[in-house]
């Protein structure tokens, strides 16, 4: 018998190699796992059918968690796929919902398979919580897992598209904490997440776009969801406001407050305090308890004061410094001179916490050197752009002579015909 | 005889001072309703000058390197004494000489001045100002400013749409796949050797060539001559037309001063690499036109890719202009009108578009 030859041998190797190639995607097909909960109620409609579409591009979805897991049952074959025997469960009742998510969401080993960092404390959290708490007296109404990760849709918490997204926690919360009957029986105001669209946390959030900013999450915890103690407040507050928490524990303000920060900042509905927060001026925090008789009011005056008279002068200088640069003049070194006197207006504002007048003003004497510099580089731009101005005279006037006399010139010796 | 007699003496009785005069002394110029064009030529000579000299200065404090260009520029502009002066002067020159070399080169174009025998003349002076915007392309990173830095990136991202070349020739420019210090070290090379040297040939030949065919006269006026004789009027080029050139440098002088005291170019801020690139940033008015046009281009064109599309464009208007002697020469008895009709609208074309893309957000 005739033997094929080397170079035929390759290419039917590679034509077989090629076939096999093309035939794995089928193969693996074939081996796709068969999901008869899936294959039934696509085939239905309405209610029935909407978990299957939402279950497909969920978190679960996509890590290959079946319908059998939490509902039970056998999905692979359809005789038993809702038979008692395999466990089924059909609808799972509210009450179940935050144990059966436990059971997996609590057990690190499981959890662990799918992302080491994974949290699992949030069945233990969440019992902790007003929520939780409630739940287990046996109040239907408080939220479960469900309410605020969805039902067959959940996904993670940085999809945007979550309700559990930074930028969305809000309205979630809104859903149930901004229902006045809700709240009513829970004897909680409903203007929370209202306040909160209002305050510059919110703005940071939404309209900045800084997902670190704080929502509702941030300070009553997620799952152990909680109002924070009147004591805790000012902890709360300062995992963010670090310096201003360590100025206002020194302050007389500590003992004072007993409500923390949020006595004069409010808890929900917090603005961008101004200059004019402080002071015994109309809208300031210190006048709701100061007079312009007590030490405290005076004090308060003073800080006011000294604020807003360094804030001007560095405005001033930011603006003389302006004109100048208009004028071509380069005061870029300048700059760096009114950074450091924001940043030292910066730390005064924060130093208001300690509610002494004179702490304030060792950090505004810092800037004021500061603005000093700047003011004197803007002076020293502008005298030199008119020295300049001035002394562009001389050469220009000189400029002038010689053309002058060049044209008078030419003029002379082609009138004498020398040229 | 008194010292400088002697010293005269003493060099003509080695080399023939006059003889290499001579041909300076014989030179002329005609006068004529469009000869104030002609000072446009030298005002551009002038200007470069200027550009030599105010470079060599800076050259004594520029440090070419990412971690200290901009540095250097700011205590050139702050400390040293006459510094923003000179910096000043060198960037307004620099732009002076590009507006006086296009004017140049348009009055020669209208003029029809390329005609036989001054085909070389014009290509040498079509590469010179091609040498100009290198020089200005090169120069305006050197500060090191953010501006510059985002003008270099599109600009040298434009070269890198050339088919099959681009991407080489913009890796070639960069020194590497993005504009770095190793940009600013080629740019600095390029700026302060290669062009400079290659100028300075193409100068000497420019000038050789225009001494050696004399200074053309525009074709209409020709005409009038040739039908007239009597009208034809001369001057000698030395020292009646230098003496009014240099009355038009001195001008030109006082001018760049002016306006380096009034404007003094401005130093902007560092490059970050990491930073966003500033809204509305645009390149020099110079390359305005082209910027535009690449902009306002649609996405694609007939299958084929709008920007690539405009690039070979630019290079077939670059070659249509290298060519325009002989255009007009092959177009026979039309050519004259069909080439002033083009350059019009290259003309027109360049303003329009330079004053759109200035308006322009």
């Amino acid at each position: 018998m005739r033997t094929l030859g080397p170079r035929v041998q390759l290419v039917l190797l590679g034509v077989t190699a090629l076939l096999l190639w093309f035939s794995m995607p089928r193969a693996q097909a074939a081996t796709e796992p068969v999901n008869v909960c899936v294959d039934c109620h696509a085939r239905l409609e309405g209610a029935l059918k909407l978990p299957v579409e939402a279950s497909a591009s969920s978190a679960h979805g996509h890590k290959g968690t079946g319908c059998e897991i939490c509902h039970g049952g056998n999905s692979t074959d359809v005789a038993h796929a809702k038979s008692r025997g395999s466990g089924f469960r059909g609808h799972i009742q509210r009450k179940e919902i935050p144990e059966l998510c436990g059971a997996c969401h609590a057990d690190v080993n499981r959890m662990k398979q799918f992302n080491p960092t994974l949290r699992t404390d949030q069945l233990a959290q969440y019992r902790t919580s007003v929520h939780g708490i409630k739940f287990a007296h046996g109040d239907p109404n408080v939220a479960v897992c469900t309410d605020c990760h969805g039902v067959h849709n959940i996904l993670t918490g940085t999809d945007p598209r979550s309700p559990v997204h930074p930028l969305n926690v809000a309205a979630t919360c809104a859903r149930c904490h901004s229902d006045a009957a809700l709240m009513k029986s829970y004897h909680l105001a409903a203007t929370q997440v209202e306040d909160y669209n209002d305050s510059i946390h919110h703005q940071a959030m939404a309209v900045r776009g800084d997902l670190a900013a704080p929502t509702c999450s941030t300070c009553h915890s997620s799952h152990g969801a909680a109002p924070p103690g009147a004591n805790s407040i000012a902890t709360v507050c300062s995992t963010c406001h670090v310096l201003q928490a360590q100025f206002f524990k020194e302050s007389p303000h500590k003992s004072a407050f007993a409500e923390g920060c949020t006595t004069c900042h409010s808890a929900h509905k917090i603005h961008h305090p101004d200059d004019n927060f402080v002071g015994l001026a109309a809208g300031s925090a210190c006048a709701d308890c100061h007079t312009t008789d007590d030490e405290g009011g005076k004090n308060a005056t003073a800080i006011h004061d000294h604020l807003a008279r360094f804030e001007h002068s560095v405005k001033d200088a930011v603006s003389l410094l302006g004109t100048a640069e208009r004028a071509g003049m380069d005061v870029g070194e300048a700059g760096f001179e009114i950074n450091q006197a924001n940043e030292a207006l910066t730390k005064a504002r924060v130093r208001v916490h300690t509610a002494r007048a004179a702490q304030v003003d060792a950090e505004l004497e810092t800037g004021s050197k500061a603005e000093t510099r700047a003011r004197a580089a803007g002076e020293s731009a502008l005298k030199e752009r008119d020295r300049r101005r001035k002394a562009l005279l001389v050469p220009v006037g000189a400029i002038a002579v010689v053309v002058l006399s060049l044209g008078i010139c030419i003029r002379e010796l082609e009138r004498s015909g020398a040229l | 005889m008194n010292a400088a007699g002697r010293v005269q003496t003493w060099i003509d009785e080695r080399f023939d001072v006059e003889e290499a005069l001579q041909p300076l002394r014989d030179k002329t110029v005609p006068v004529h309703r469009h000869s104030h064009w002609y000072f446009l030529g030298g005002l551009t000579l002038f200007l470069f000058g200027v550009q030599i000299a105010t470079g060599l200065l800076l050259l004594l404090y520029y440090r070419p390197s990412a971690s200290e260009a901009y540095e250097s520029v700011q205590h050139i502009m702050n400390r040293v004494q006459f510094g923003w002066l000179v910096r000043s002067i060198h960037s307004w020159s620099a732009n002076l000489m590009v507006f006086c070399a296009f004017a140049h080169m348009f009055s020669v174009a209208f003029a029809r001045a390329y005609r036989k025998p001054r085909e070389l003349t014009w290509i040498t002076g079509v590469i010179l100002l091609f040498l100009i915007l290198g020089f200005g392309f090169s120069g305006y990173l050197l500060p090191w400013n953010t501006r510059a830095y985002f003008a270099t990136k599109v600009g040298t991202e434009v070269a890198g749409q050339v088919p099959v070349i681009g991407r080489a020739i913009m890796i070639f420019m960069r020194g590497g796949e993005d504009v770095t210090g190793a940009t600013l070290t080629r740019f600095f090379g390029l700026h302060v050797v290669v062009l400079p040297a290659i100028a300075v040939a193409m100068l000497l030949s420019h000038l050789l060539l225009v001494q050696k065919f004399g200074i053309s006269v525009p074709a209409t006026v020709e005409n009038e001559w040739q039908d007239r004789p009597d009208l034809r009027k001369e001057m000698k080029f030395f020292p009646n037309f230098f003496l009014r050139e240099l009355m038009a440098w001195y001008i030109a002088l006082a001018v760049l001063i002016a306006l380096a005291t009034f404007l003094p170019w401005e130093t902007g801020t560092k490059v970050d690499p990491f930073a966003p690139a500033p809204p509305g940033i645009k390149p020099e008015w110079y390359f305005l036109a082209q910027f535009q046009t690449l902009k306002l281009i649609p996405s694609h064109i007939l299958f084929v890719d709008g920007e690539v599309l405009g690039i070979l464009g630019f290079g077939l208007g670059g070659a249509l202009w290298f060519g325009l002697p002989f255009i007009e020469a092959l177009l026979g008895m039309r050519g004259a009108r069909l080439v002033r009709l083009g350059v019009t609208l290259a003309l027109t074309y360049l303003a329009a578009m330079s004053v759109v893309g200035y308006v322009a957000r």
